[in-house]
């Protein structure tokens, strides 16, 4: 019965939708006065999918084996956590995490908006019926996650051990929210083109949404690489797969919305570059999906491939971005440009930040999509990697870094005052590191040592905002800002000296041998056999000193038989400089051990620096929501008497 | 803003859709070409892996192309492919083993107990031979021509759609 209840509410959300989308469309062409009754319909559809999914985890928690969906990816012996997130570690049920984030996304906006104009949210709540209307379809149609088994199987098939971490709990979750987050910026730009009222009010209204996506995707993307970083046990952070790309693509346009969305608000410019960006930040998204989908490219994420469905994902994008893209090319020569500024200006510095980001994402979405291109012209087949994005993309994000530490120092309209005196306690930082890095460590890359300089300058410069003032009396909104860029800097000190220092040593070990790596000796103590609850495993015991008292890591071999698969569990140990990370891999006949060992000095600041970031967001965020609760509290003394 | 501009998003995401209808429309191909093909390894030599038994000579040219199996007695998929391998030997193709970092009586008995589908067996007790053969694990299994040049190569345990590739790959190299 539970099955059969999120069905229904499912096929109840998408008639609403139905419904919503044609509403919307009489009342915007002034056959009906719409506007209560489509947002009540919004909010319901909302709540129905919320439904749905709560189904959904319920089956799975309970183990409901003649659910197809839970033999398929459950089992159980699993611990209850990955019963729960095993929900979502699968096709169907990523799906409908999708569909209840757009559709309560739509509530949101039906219930909270209050910011643009009636007209435009109508359009806009159209548009996200549209949208949630052609994922139903694919649900209900291609992707049902409630299909029954009958009869019902004995034992499931076990969920793919790799996703048995508690990563899985975090961060699909967060992704999604942060993808479909921006479904309702695409809304909002679609509504407002529709409607003709591309206006400052209408990047305030767009702005909470696209920060609070934003946040999501940051912490989504840090907690992705964190979790490939430890569970993959290949000792790198970032591989510039696919699949990765596809996250990181959303995140930048989302980057560059944020910021251009700020000039819409405050000075009613960039109108139609504010309006592009937000139709491409969930287009990214989409693609993204569809790449992890349909198998067009191999990756590491391609375990829930299946071509058919990539069509059915293609077609939706074809519809949803071409609409959107066809109505911007129509009614953009409608925009009218807002307050006119200079060339050093607050303006121009957000103008440039866009056009490198822009050009960052041009460079990732070529290079993910160039195999495909080629195989397509020349039938060659090769593969883009890491050399070409650190290169290409590499010195573009450092000036970027730099900029990051300048922009917001100018002023609105004209910088009057010459920014340069300002930026000399920066410039001495960034002149200490390259000086102390050449003496310490004059054998290291250009790139790293770049790296390890803009680190320095805008650590510094990051600051400025909120110094020559009462920072304490700064604008919560302002703290969010220099946070975010002050994580910019730590991050960006994490990859270059990951990049600069790190060591790893690779050996064919017996008992007793001792190795080094970095400052560490690592000693084979030995290797045993050992069990969990679901699987079996090798287990390596590693004695590691670097002087004072030594300590003890215990990388494994794991072997999981529901399904059969094998999982490296690397042991990891972190100190305040750095982390020892040991993996443990097969004998060799005569008894010896492989054992990869890295020293990785100062890469979790890579990971602090993406909580940071996403931190500075939330301050941002609630100072924005504080500031318009006081105008509101100013502007309607007896607002409270609405709700009573 | 332009009008060329305004469109070009659209012309883009165009290109970008035809490029994605082509890719799903045409099926992939996950073989990887092996670089070893055409490769002469005359040259290579493994001595017996067992007492009793010849070592193995890469391209004699007096006799037929023989299939080139890399096993050992450690490795669990290559219990998987022996009765494929026993079946080639039943429809007549040629098979030598090279039995990979082994001890002799851990080979003799493995094939006790799971079969025996080689002509002559090689010892490979460092890997040497596997390097110059280009492969990368076990089992691996290759065709090499009287020459000694290398015709075919797959990689990981073979799957029965695989005995009919092979045979008539050995058959058309057949002098």
């Amino acid at each position: 019965m539970i099955a059969e209840a999120g069905l229904a509410a499912l096929w109840l959300a998408a008639g609403l939708a139905a419904l919503q989308l044609i509403m919307g469309m009489a009342a915007l062409r002034r056959e009906i006065d719409a506007g209560p009754t489509i947002r009540s319909v919004a909010v319901v559809q909302g709540a129905l999918t919320v439904i749905a999914f709560a189904m959904l985890l319920l089956v799975f928690a309970r183990t409901d084996l003649s659910v197809a969906l839970v033999f398929e990816n459950s089992h159980s012996a699993k611990p209850f956590i990955y019963k729960v997130a095993g929900a979502w570690g699968n096709h169907e049920g990523s799906m409908l995490l999708w569909v209840t984030v757009l559709a309560a996304s739509g509530a949101v906006l039906a219930l909270l908006s209050r910011r643009v104009g009636e007209r435009t949210l109508i359009a806009a709540l159209a548009a996200q019926a549209a949208l949630a209307l052609g994922f139903y379809a694919f649900l209900l149609i291609a992707s049902n996650p409630f299909a029954r088994l009958d009869p019902a199987p004995l034992e499931g098939r076990g969920l793919n051990p790799l996703l048995q971490d508690p990563g899985l709990a975090f961060h699909p979750p967060t992704l999604y929210l942060g993808y479909v987050g921006l479904s309702v910026a695409f809304s909002l730009a679609v509504g407002a083109l529709l409607t003709q009222e591309v206006d400052s009010r209408l990047g305030r209204a767009m702005r909470p949404w696209v920060l609070a996506a934003w946040i999501m995707l940051t912490l989504g993307i840090t907690a992705g690489s964190y979790w490939a970083y430890y569970e993959l046990g290949w000792g790198g952070w970032w591989f510039w797969d696919p699949v990765e790309n596809a996250s990181l693509m959303p995140w930048l346009a989302a980057t560059a919305l944020l910021h251009s969305i700020n000039v819409l608000a405050a000075r009613g410019a960039l109108k139609a570059w504010t309006m592009m960006l937000a139709v491409i930040a969930f287009s990214m998204s989409m693609v993204g999906t569809f790449l992890v989908r349909s198998g067009v490219l191999t990756s590491v994420h391609a375990f829930a491939i299946d071509p058919e469905r990539g069509t059915f994902l293609l077609a939706l994008l074809a519809i949803y971005v071409g609409a959107a893209f066809t109505l911007f090319a129509v009614r953009g020569a409608t925009l009218k440009e807002g307050a006119p500024f200079e060339l050093v200006s607050r303006e121009s510095g957000l103008v440039v930040n866009n056009l490198l980001l822009s050009v960052i994402l041009a460079i990732v979405f070529l290079g993910t999509l160039y195999p495909l291109f080629v195989e397509a012209i020349s039938g060659e087949k090769l593969s883009v990697g890491a050399p070409y994005f650190n290169v290409v993309a590499g010195p573009l994000a450092l000036i970027l870094a730099v900029l990051v530490g300048i922009g917001p120092l100018l002023t609105w309209r004209r910088e009057r005052r010459p920014v340069w005196g300002k930026l000399q306690v920066p410039a001495v930082f960034a002149v200490v590191a390259l000086t102390v890095t050449i003496i310490l460590a004059p054998h290291i890359g250009i790139l790293p040592r770049l790296g390890l300089v803009v680190a320095a300058f805008l650590a510094a410069a990051s600051i400025l905002p909120l110094v020559g003032r009462n920072a304490l009396r700064a604008p919560v909104e302002t703290w969010g800002m220099v946070l975010a860029h002050l994580g910019i800097a730590v991050a960006l000190a994490g990859m270059a000296a990951n990049a600069a220092f790190t060591s790893e040593r690779l050996a064919v070990a017996t008992f007793g041998d001792v190795l080094r790596v970095g400052p560490w000796l690592v000693q084979l103590e030995g290797v045993a056999p050992t069990a969990g609850p679901n699987w079996t495993a090798i287990e390596a015991q590693l004695r590691a000193s670097r002087g004072s008292a030594p300590i003890v890591l215990r990388p494994q071999t794991r072997y999981f038989s529901d399904p059969p698969t094998e999982t490296n569990e690397a042991a990891i140990r972190t100190f305040w400089n750095g982390q020892l990370y040991t993996v443990i891999g097969k004998p060799d006949p005569s008894g010896a051990w492989q054992l990869r060992l890295w020293w990785k000095p100062f890469v979790t600041l890579i990971w602090a620096g993406g909580g940071i970031i996403a931190l500075g967001g939330a301050l941002g965020l609630v100072g924005r929501a504080l500031r318009a609760w006081r105008v509101r509290r100013k502007r309607e003394p007896d607002w409270r008497r609405r709700y009573a | 803003m332009s009008r060329a501009l305004r469109f070009a998003p659209l012309a883009i995401l165009v290109l970008l859709i035809a490029a994605l209808i082509w890719r799903l429309a045409t099926p992939t191909d996950t073989t990887i070409p092996s670089q070893m093909i055409g490769k002469n390894l005359s040259e290579v030599r493994a001595q017996p892996a067992l007492p009793d038994r010849k070592g193995v000579s890469v391209g004699d040219a007096d006799s037929n192309p023989r299939v080139i199996n890399f096993f050992a007695s450690w490795c669990v998929p290559c219990i998987a492919e022996m009765p494929l391998l026993l079946e080639l030997k039943r429809q007549g193709v040629g098979v030598d083993g090279i039995a990979v970092r082994d001890r002799p009586r851990d080979i003799a008995a493995f094939l006790k107990e799971r079969g025996d589908p080689y002509g002559s067996i090689g010892a490979d007790p460092n890997s040497r031979i596997q390097m110059q053969f280009g492969a990368s694990g076990v089992p691996e299994t290759f065709i090499v021509d009287p020459y000694g040049i290398v015709r075919y190569q797959h990689i990981g345990p073979l799957e029965p759609k695989d005995v009919a590739i092979i045979r008539d790959k050995w058959a058309s190299l057949r002098k």
